[in-house]
Formats: structure tokens, sequence, C-alpha cells
């Protein structure tokens, strides 16, 4: 090829990609509104460690977008999920999230169950200004502006549960967790609330993840003597726990395990009869009663089978669709961008199963705490039900420290 | 006393366990000189089995047990005459061939059974405590720890009286040589391999009242049963259970001492210097290959 001919070919070709690519030029900010379809992205592993629980967030979130495309979606348009598999892999959570904010142009991402994906996705969402809900309880100290958090932080799980505790069963408290961020954070709160009542922590310790045998943790617990077992442990290392604990005989009545991370998932796994008598904390519970619950319940097991659980986060993930909904139907069509829905969302309110919950301005959510005792049929009784929705504070055990509607504030 | 003596019968009961999870791997490893990364998905699939003889025909683990023996021998078989044999002779790629069947099979239970953990109940007969002093033990435990020196005895029985183990060690010492003699050494490691996988299976069912039963519970207990095997000595019986029974001890006395994060990681730099001084294992096998 001469030269001549090929500089003419570059031109040629340069001269149809600015003309027929007109895209990489422009902003396509609305694109996606051309085709009538909302375009919102699920993130939720379906392989690997944690698709136990992901699985479940997955079903109710999707169970949520077909229910508003049923019933007409947001003025006409339709909710479009685009479904990744980050497989239980932090890394894999912050490339998936980045395909679905740049190539399928998602306005919102919707996913993660433990902390570490959420924080590997993070960067990805505010790095393009993207809004990422996070159905999960989790432990605070963060104050992102571009996430959405759906789930109980400390203050709304324990300011009510440990002083109830104290008061029923005694202050000598015993604390457990998994050894990594959630627990550390918890039994720092609890041991604040502690030190106010005048209880105090007796033992507090934190096995590996994925930890199954707990005989030197129980002959620990039988020399301690306290009065309650306040227990982080999360999956498989509850469920194994809970299971040596009841076979080592020990009373519920004597002394109750206070889990902050029990679900009916796990209760399903020990088995009632383990668990029974044994209280967890948490905005919801399968047996709760309301008509809201009894129409999400009934509709969860009918679509995914009647064995199927619902808990306290696959009901976050279920009703943050639905904020989704709310906060994107306040807008016009031209106006839907991620900022938009963002600002939109705060001050939203939602009859979700658990009560009317509220999006606060520093994107955490009103919540309405509850403790419940485990029976032997794997159900929880709400047993105390915080009369107030209570406002989320992840700052709560640091002085000085906000999260606000202008985001981390320090004084 | 009553602390240390409460804290000894959980190190015996740890090591009760990880003596059934490491005998088949042992045999497997010692035998064949094959790394299995996918022993741990036997044990899975053990547990599995005896969840799904109680849930659809209600057998209880005890009863279950032969069946989930054979249920899992039966996998192992499959997995050695399919991908194991093939490999013999190139050892690395067994490591990640048998890593890949690890996948598969975790990825299989996870797409037919399901991702959520399973609930499996105990034998109600062997509910409860035996309480001597100021020592609880529960009578499963106790159980596992006999029973788990039964299947040593039976291993050993195995190997040593029979004429199948007579054959293996023939095999194990020189495949050609013995082959003149008219074994089949391809039948004898495919039925090894086999046994190996149905211990591990019965391993499986064994500690479901204890555990959670997922896709993924294998993986945690096979790290364990390699540095048994290892300390152990490779293929040596006697190894695996003296190691299996520092390894459970060490554990629980280093997490009285100090805490179970803690414990693990002293039972991991203990077992690096034992590597160190002993790169053998204590119990060195002394053929000559």
């Amino acid at each position: 090829m001469k030269r001549r001919d090929f500089l003419k070919g570059v031109a040629v070709a340069g001269a149809a990609g600015v003309v027929g690519f007109p895209g990489i030029w422009t902003q396509r900010k609305a694109a996606w509104a051309a085709n009538g379809e909302i375009p919102v992205g699920i993130l939720f592993s379906l392989t690997g460690a944690v698709a136990v629980v992901e699985r479940t967030l997955h079903d109710a979130a999707l169970m949520a977008i077909e229910e508003i495309n049923d019933n007409g979606g947001i003025h006409g348009m339709r909710l479009r999920p685009y479904i990744e598999d980050p497989a239980s892999d932090p890394a894999t959570y912050a490339d998936r999230a980045r395909r679905l904010v740049l190539r399928d142009n998602c306005i919102s991402v919707f996913g993660s169950y433990t902390s570490a994906s959420r924080q590997a996705v993070l960067p990805v969402v505010e790095g393009r200004d993207n809004l990422y809900w996070y159905p999960t309880l989790y432990e605070g100290r963060e104050c992102s502006r571009n996430v959405m958090y759906g789930g109980a932080v400390p203050n709304q799980q324990q300011q009510e549960f440990v002083p109830w505790l104290a008061e029923n069963f005694g202050g000598r408290f015993y604390l457990i967790g998994n050894n990594y961020v959630y627990p550390r954070e918890e039994n720092n709160v609890c041991k604040m609330i502690l030190n106010q009542i005048g209880g105090e922590a007796v033992h507090e310790e934190y096995v590996p993840m994925g930890h199954s045998d707990f005989s030197s943790v129980i002959n620990r617990i039988r020399q301690a003597n306290p009065d309650v077992i306040f227990c982080t442990l999360v999956g498989d290392s509850d469920v194994a726990f809970q299971r040596q604990f009841h076979a080592a005989g020990f009373d519920p009545e004597q002394l109750p395990v206070a889990s902050l991370t029990r679900s009916e998932v796990e209760v399903k796994a020990m088995g009632g009869e383990a668990a029974a008598g044994h209280f967890s904390s948490a905005p919801y519970f399968m047996a709760h009663d309301s008509p809201e619950n009894a129409r999400f319940v009934e509709a969860y097991q009918r679509k995914y089978g009647s064995d199927q659980v619902t808990h306290f986060v696959s009901e976050a993930a279920y009703f943050q669709i639905y904020q989704f909904k709310a906060a994107v139907e306040q807008l016009a069509p031209s106006d839907i961008t991620a900022t938009n829905i963002r600002a939109a969302a705060v001050g939203q309110t939602f009859m979700a199963p658990q009560g009317e919950i509220l999006i606060d301005e520093n994107l955490h959510t009103h919540l309405w705490p509850k403790v419940a005792q485990w029976d032997r049929s794997g159900q929880a009784k709400v047993v105390l039900e915080s009369q107030q929705r209570i406002a989320p504070e992840p700052y709560w055990a640091y002085e000085g420290q906000r999260c606000t509607g202008e985001g981390l504030v320090t004084s | 006393m009553d602390a240390f003596l409460n804290q000894a019968f959980a190190g015996l009961s740890m090591a009760s366990i990880l003596l059934m999870v490491a005998l088949g791997l042992a045999i497997i490893y010692g035998a064949m000189g094959v790394i299995n990364l996918a022993h741990g998905e036997f044990v899975m699939l053990g547990a599995y089995s005896a969840w799904l003889l109680q849930t659809s025909l209600g057998l209880g683990i005890l009863v279950a047990l032969p069946i989930v023996f054979l249920m899992v021998a039966l996998v192992g078989l499959l997995v050695e005459r399919g991908v194991v044999r093939w490999l013999y002779h190139r050892p690395l790629d067994t490591i990640l061939a048998t890593w890949g069947v690890a996948i598969l099979l975790q990825q299989l239970v996870r797409s037919v059974i399901g991702s959520e953990s399973r609930y499996v109940a105990g034998p109600t007969i062997l509910d409860g405590n035996l309480v001597l002093g100021g020592v609880v033990m529960s009578n499963y435990r106790i159980f596992l720890i006999f029973f788990s020196l039964a299947v040593v005895a039976a291993t050993w029985f195995l190997l040593k009286r029979s004429e199948f183990g007579t054959k293996l060690r023939a095999v194990i010492q020189n495949k050609e040589i013995s082959e003149c003699y008219g074994i089949r050494a391809d039948r004898v490691y495919a039925l090894a391999f086999a046994y190996g996988a149905g211990l591990a299976g019965m391993a499986g069912a064994l500690i479901t009242p204890l555990v959670s039963v997922t896709p993924s519970m294998g993986t945690y207990l096979v790290v364990d049963a390699f540095l048994v095997v290892i300390v152990g000595g490779v293929g040596s019986l006697l190894g695996t259970v003296a190691a299996a029974g520092m390894v459970g001890e060490a554990t629980a006395m280093f997490s009285m001492l100090m805490n179970d994060t803690i414990g693990r990681i002293a039972v991991l730099l203990a077992i690096i210097f034992l590597i160190r001084f002993k790169p053998m294992g204590l119990f060195p096998d002394k053929v000559r290959r």
C-alpha cells in the first residue's frame, strides 16, 4: 500500500467514525429512555460462598421488579434488570459493577451482602456518580453519597436490645463473633451501651471465618458463666455454634444467645429445636404481623416455593426497589439521572413489610427495630417492638463524627 | 483442672473428626501419590447424601452410613476412572484436575440442590451429655471418638490382613513387578480411591449434626486434613492417627491458652517448625521406591 492511500484510508475511517458513532462524542445520559425502559443493575452472587444468602436477595429484588412492571411500570416505562453474577469475589463485584454502569448504562445498581463487596464497588459508583442500593445491615462508619443503605446500623439494632437483655437476663455479656470488621464494630457499640447501663463484657472473642468447631468456646462459656451470649457469628459459623451450644445442654431461659445476624435462613439450617428460646434483633422477621408482610411472604412463596423463607435482608432487597420506584416517579423522564434519583429519594416514605420506613438525608434508612424469640418451628415471635421509628446513626459510637446530607461532618 | 480436662476432651473430639476426614486422604495420597484436592468435596457429598436419605427416606444418619459410604465411593470410582487414572504419571496435573473436579462438584450441588445450607437431624439416642465431675462430654462426640478409632481398625485390617490390602501394598511398592505377578494395578488403584472417597463421605455424614451443610463446607476441612497427612508422614496409618491426635489437642490447648484465632495460627506455626525438622513427617514411609 502506498503511503498516500494509507493516509486517505485513515482519514475516511476517521470521518466515518465521527459521523457513524456519534455516541462516542456525546454523553448518552438519557439513551435508556428511548425505548421506554429504565435499566437497573442486579449484582448478587449466584455462585460461590455467599450465594447462599445473595440468591434470596436476588430473588426478592427481581420479584419487586416484576411486580412493578406488571402494574404498569414507572410512568409507563418498564424496569429492565441487567443481571450479573459477581461469584462472591470482591474484585469481580467491582468489575461487574463497572460493566453495569458503563456498558449497560444502568442508573442504579442493587447488590451486595458483605461489607467487603460493597467497599469494592464504592470507587466505581463514586467515580461515575451512580447509586448503589445496599440492603444489608452493616457496621456503620461509612457515609458515601453514592450508596443507599437499606439495612440497620449498630444503633438501630442495639440501642433497645442490649438494655432489654440486661434487664431481663443480667448484665454479664459474653461477646463472640467472627473475626472481621462487622462483629468488632458491633461489639464496640455493645460494650459502650453496657458501660452506660452498668453491665460488663466478661469475655470478648473472635473466631476465624468459617470456623466450625466450638468445643473450646463452649468450655470457656461454661467457665465464664455469663448471663447472655452476645453473638455476631455469621452464616455457617453461627449454625455450627448454635447446634453445638444446644447439644451441650444449655438452657435458653438461663443463658440465651442474643444474635444480631441470625435470620430465618440460619435457623432453618440449624433446626428450630436448636434455636428455640434464643433471641435475634432485626427490623424484620418473617412472622411479623402486618398486611404488607402477609402480602410479601405470600407472593414470595408462591413464586419461589412454599419452603422458602423471607428474612431481614431479603425484605430490604425487596423494599429498596420500591424506594427506587417512588424516587423515579417524582422525576420527569428527561431528568432521570442517578443524582436526581438520590435527591428525590431523600425523605421518601414507603410501607415496607416491617412498617413505614423513611430515607434519611444521610441515605441510610429509618427502621422499626424488633426483638424476636425463636421457636421450634423455625419462626421468630416478636417480643419487643420499638415504639417509634429509629433514625440511623452510622457514627453513633464515634463522638464528634456525624453522617449528614453533606457527607461526613467532623466537629 | 476441670477446664483442662474439658479442653482435652474437646481436643480429642476435634481429633476424631480430623482423623476420619484425613484417613481417606492418607490412603489416596499415601497409596497413589495423588494430591486429591476434591477430597473436601467428597466430605460435602457425604453430608448431602445423609441429608438426601434423611429427607426422602427418613433414614437417620447412623442407619444411612453404609449407604452414604457406597454412594460417595461410587462417585470416587467415577472420578478415578474418568479423570485421575489418566494422570498417574503427571502428579502436578492431578492437583489441577482434582481442583477442577472440586469446583465442578461444588457447583453441581449448588445448581441441582441449591446453595442454602441444609439441616440434618442428629441421632436422638446420642443426645445429651455425660457428666463426670466438672467434665461435660457430649454423647455424640464420645461416639465419634470411638467410631473413628473403629474406622482406623477396619482400615488397618483391610490393608494388612486382606487380599486386597496385600495387592495394594504390592502395587505401592512396585507397580510394574506386581503387574507381572498378575495383579491388575488399575483395578487396585480404582478401588483404593473409591475406598478413600467413601471414608470421606462417611466423615461428612457424621459431622452433619455439628456443622452447617453447605456446598462449600469441604473447603475448610480439606486444609486441616492435608495438615494431618503431612504431619503424620505420607502413607502411614499410625502417623495419621498420631498426627490427628496431635493437631486436635494442640488446637484445643493453644485455644485454651489464647483464643481460637491465635490458637489456629500457633498450630500452623508449630507445623511449619515440625516440617522444617522432620520434612517427611513423624512416621515416614520406609519403603524404597
